[in-house]
This record gives structure tokens, C-alpha cells and sequence, in this order.
């Protein structure tokens, strides 16, 4: 079994093994990354950081690129919906 | 905080072509920093890859033998650099960002090898923003760095050789894949598998992919028309389908659509390199027509793995003023690998009636395709609607656009290119002072074993 570790992702602990980038631990979780400009639940599309559509606040810091973060224990991230 | 680093050889992105590069520059003596975006080396091709050892071989990974090499070679990589602007004049500046804090670097440069890669091609059409609809490399990606994708039903569509490789992993991981719809038509896909006898590598590939994919239908010709919510949720239930004449619905957990590649151009336009076509401009030694500036890779024609790594190579070696004959006339045979995928997987005209009226064509800004079709080209668009003005820059609707309303990219870039901290732009080099490129005078032939 892979090591795991536990995040807060909108005030829920989850836990991932390690290695899970937060995009990722998004998509386990079932949480929408963002409301878009019109109110439309949105989720990460290239997976590579270049549609900024996974962006959320992690560690209290906006606009962080889910797909290019990896999970750390202790971590917390909000899709602020 | 802002640092300033210096190097003789600077290369922007990490995947094979820029390690390539790094690493040949470096055994030549030159000191090379190599910057990328990831939080690991290896592209989008090598992303996040497990490189164990095969079990029935003791040969290693190719991602691990080009890691390996590039150590030894002394050229230095950080990792989770963000180029966000860069000059002709000799630098270029990042965005380093770690989990809890970031800060700008300033790199100066002699010589600069731009290895930015390719990203995937969306088209927009009704129901493509749902949670569920991912790119065909994006879902690859995702599950390479943890998103579990056992027991879920999967349709793969779109175009490019990515589908099969694709749908492969996904089945490696345990999904189901219901569908791998490509949208060429066979009539042009049989020419182009017919001319991989003279690459056998690229042959058994296809053959283990479909091996693979023994559950899965293979269908040419066909395309996705719609993705459809269930009813209680805003994630995806099911996809429309057509091949033109009659169309089907079929149920699926996700879709990966994607519609091949397109080049990251952005950096080198910013700098002022001239393009050709969509491609930027560069001679046999990858020169492009700025001086001191190379570019690699898929930014000069998407003609995959090998060429991008032997093109990497030749810059590598051209900066130290040397050329090896051998190299360049293999590149030279990869081009005509090139040349066969894009007539293989042109995209079909009836993919431009894709989005409706109310489809939204640029994701950032929430802007419909109705509304970019009341306006003549992208200045007036963004303007008015501020479609591509975004986080990502236009690079989704962007290349949409121009498929879908022929709107050519603006050739003027500006800094910055990603979206930086405002005290980023606060940075004393936004006045560029001159500094002097080493001139590459001659490039000299070597028997050397690259």
C-alpha cells in the first residue's frame, strides 16, 4: 500500500496516498474546482497547467493551479462555492 | 524577493527536447540552467511516468536514461519556474512558487534554447464545460498524478495518435473505455499507418494499443456533438455521437476529447522570433531568426519524441559552435513523419458547426460563441467581450477561434505571459538595458558521439 497523507479540501479531511497532485484530490473528493464567471461548477480540463480552470485557493493563496500542486499533509484547500 | 542568476545557456522547458539540449550544451562546457513550469522534469510525454524497470528487460526507462545524463552533465534544473517574461537583450524572468510562498528570479542569459512544447487543441462544443469532460493528455495526466479512474465507463475522442495511447492507460488503470472515436476519416488515417513501415518502433506501439483495447469499439469518423448532465447533477451522464449522417447516444462516467496539438509559441513571439505558419522559424541548426536564440521541439512542427530530442541535440551542440551531419539529416527524415500526421489528422470541416449560439467558447470569461461572432477578429472581441483576456491568456479559446472563425492569433505578445503577483511586474528590468550576445560566428562539424 502506498503511504498516505490527510488534507482539509473545503474543511473535509481526505486522504490521498502520496504523490496525489491536489487536482487530483479534487476530482477523489467530488468537489467542483471553481463557479465560473456565470455561476457554472467548473473541473480541471488539460491536467498540464495551461487552462487555469483548476485554479483554487490552497494554504489560503488564490488562484493556485490545483494540477500543478502536489498534496501535503496538513494542507487546506477551498473551491470557495 | 528577487534574485538574479546567470548562465550561458538558458532552456525553457524540460521536457525530452530541452534535457536534450541541457545536457549536450553542458558536456560541451557550457554552464546551462534549464527551467520548467512542472514540479518534475520529462514534458507532458514523460509526465509523472513511472520509469521502474520493465520486468522483462533490464534496460532503462528512456525518461531515466535522459534524467540520468542530464545530472551527470553538471546543467542545472529548477523545477516550478514559471516564465513569465523574457528579452532578446539576455534574460528572462520566473515565478517560482512553492506550496506556501513565491518569488521572482531574474535568469541572464548568453544563449537561449526555447523547449516550450505543445498543449492540447479544445473545440468547444455544447456541454464541453461540464465536470467530467477532460482533455484527451489532460485525463492522462490526471490519473498519472493519482485521480483513479478503475471501474469508470470512459469515452476517448477527438483526434491524433494521443487517442489510442490514451485509452491504453486508461484500461492499464482499470476504466472501462466505451468508445475511442477518431474524428479522420480512414480514408486518410490508412495512407499514414501504411508509411510507419518505416518506423517499426511507432508500428508495435499501435499494435499494443489495440491489443489493450480489446473491449474497447474503435471507430474513425465519428465525433462528439454533445455532452449531456444528469438530470440532478452538473457532471456528465452521456455523450452525442455522429458520424456525419446518424447520431447516437452513448453513456459514459468521463470524456476525454482532445483535437490533437498545438505549439506554445507565446514565449518566442514575446521575444520577437519570426514564425512560419503556426510554427516558429528555424534553419537546420534550430537558429530561429532571432541571434542567440533556439528553438526545439514541438514549438517548430509536431513531429513527436525522437525528432524533438535530436533537435534538442543539434541546438545543444550548436551553442557550443558545432554541428554533426548525422543528426541533422535524421531530423530531416522526422519532418516527413511530421508532414504525414498533420494530413492523417486535420481536423474535418463539419467540426466548425460544433458549438451553438450559446456553447461558450472562451472558459475564463464565460464569453459564447454568438457572442464572439457579432465581432471581425480578436482585437475587437477582446475589447467588447473580453474573450481570451482570462488567466489563460486565450491559450483554450485561442486556438478555437482560429479554427473556428479563422481569427489569426495576435502577433504582438506582451508581457507578462502568465498570470504573476502584481509586485512581480514591479521588477527594475521592465526598462530592458542592452546586454551583449555572444555572436555564433561559424558552427563547426564534430564526430563527437552525441
Amino acid at each position: 500500500m502506498p503511504e498516505t497523507l490527510a488534507l482539509k479540501i473545503n474543511g473535509q479531511l481526505v486522504e490521498v496516498p502520496s504523490g496525489t497532485s491536489v487536482a487530483a484530490a479534487l476530482l477523489i473528493a467530488s468537489q467542483p474546482f471553481r463557479l465560473s464567471v456565470i455561476g457554472e461548477p467548473r473541473a480541471a480540463l488539460c491536467g498540464m497547467g495551461i487552462c487555469f480552470e483548476c485554479r483554487a485557493v490552497v494554504n489560503g493563496r488564490a488562484h493556485r493551479r490545483t494540477c500543478q500542486l502536489f498534496c501535503e499533509a496538513g494542507m487546506t484547500v477551498e473551491t470557495n462555492l | 524577493m528577487s534574485q538574479d542568476i546567470s548562465s550561458d545557456v538558458l532552456v525553457i522547458g524540460a521536457g525530452p527536447a530541452g534535457i536534450a539540449a541541457a545536457t549536450i550544451a553542458a558536456e560541451q562546457g557550457l554552464k546551462v540552467i534549464v527551467l520548467d513550469d512542472n514540479r518534475q522534469p520529462g514534458g507532458q510525454i514523460w509526465r509523472n511516468l513511472s520509469t521502474a524497470h520493465h520486468p522483462s528487460t533490464s534496460k532503462r526507462h528512456p525518461k531515466q536514461q535522459a534524467l540520468d545524463r542530464l545530472y551527470r552533465s553538471g546543467a542545472q534544473l529548477l523545477t516550478r519556474r514559471v516564465v513569465f517574461n523574457a528579452s532578446a537583450s539576455g534574460f528572462a524572468e520566473a515565478l517560482h512558487e512553492t506550496a506556501t510562498d513565491s518569488n521572482v528570479e531574474t535568469f541572464r542569459f548568453q544563449q537561449l534554447i526555447l523547449a516550450t512544447g505543445a498543449r492540447e487543441r479544445f473545440l468547444p462544443f455544447p456541454g464541453w464545460t461540464l465536470p467530467g469532460v477532460f482533455g484527451v493528455g489532460g485525463l492522462q495526466a490526471l490519473t498519472r498524478a493519482g485521480y483513479p479512474v478503475a471501474g469508470k465507463h470512459i469515452a476517448v475522442t477527438g483526434t491524433g495518435p494521443l487517442l489510442l495511447a490514451v485509452a491504453a492507460h486508461l484500461v492499464a488503470a482499470g476504466a472501462t473505455v466505451t468508445t475511442v472515436a477518431e474524428q479522420a476519416p480512414m480514408l486518410k488515417l490508412a495512407p499514414f499507418a501504411a508509411s510507419l513501415w518505416r518506423q517499426p518502433a511507432k508500428l508495435v506501439q499501435g499494435a499494443r494499443y489495440r491489443t489493450k483495447l480489446r473491449s474497447a469499439t474503435y471507430r474513425t469518423g465519428c465525433w462528439v456533438v454533445k455532452a449531456i448532465a444528469s438530470p440532478d447533477s452538473h457532471t456528465l451522464s452521456a455523450i452525442h455521437m455522429t458520424d456525419g449522417t446518424r447520431t447516437w447516444t452513448e453513456p459514459c462516467d468521463l470524456l476525454a476529447c482532445g483535437y490533437y496539438l498545438v505549439p506554445n509559441t507565446e514565449l518566442a513571439q514575446l521575444l520577437g522570433c519570426a514564425l512560419r505558419g503556426s510554427f516558429v522559424q528555424t534553419d537546420a541548426h534550430q537558429r530561429t531568426s532571432i541571434l542567440g536564440i533556439f528553438c526545439v521541439g514541438e514549438p517548430t512542427g509536431i513531429a513527436g519524441l525522437e525528432a524533438a530530442i535530436m533537435q534538442g541535440k543539434i541546438a545543444g551542440l550548436a551553442c557550443a559552435g558545432k554541428s554533426t551531419p548525422k543528426l541533422l539529416r535524421r531530423v530531416m527524415k522526422q519532418q516527413v513523419f511530421a508532414k504525414n500526421l498533420e494530413y492523417a489528422f486535420a481536423l474535418r470541416q463539419e467540426l466548425r458547426s460544433l458549438p451553438k449560439q450559446d456553447t461558450i467558447v472562451c472558459r475564463c470569461e464565460d464569453v459564447t460563441f454568438a457572442a464572439m461572432q457579432a465581432y471581425h477578429g480578436w482585437t475587437d472581441a477582446k475589447l467588447q467581450t473580453r474573450c481570451g483576456m482570462g488567466p489563460c491568456q486565450g491559450r483554450v479559446c485561442g486556438p478555437a477561434a482560429e479554427f473556428l472563425l479563422g481569427w489569426k492569433p495576435p502577433i504582438s505578445m506582451r508581457q507578462p505571459l502568465y498570470p504573476v503577483p502584481l509586485r512581480a511586474l514591479s521588477s527594475p528590468l521592465a526598462s530592458t538595458s542592452k546586454v551583449a550576445i555572444n555572436k555564433i560566428e561559424g558552427i563547426e562539424s564534430t564526430k563527437e558521439r552525441i
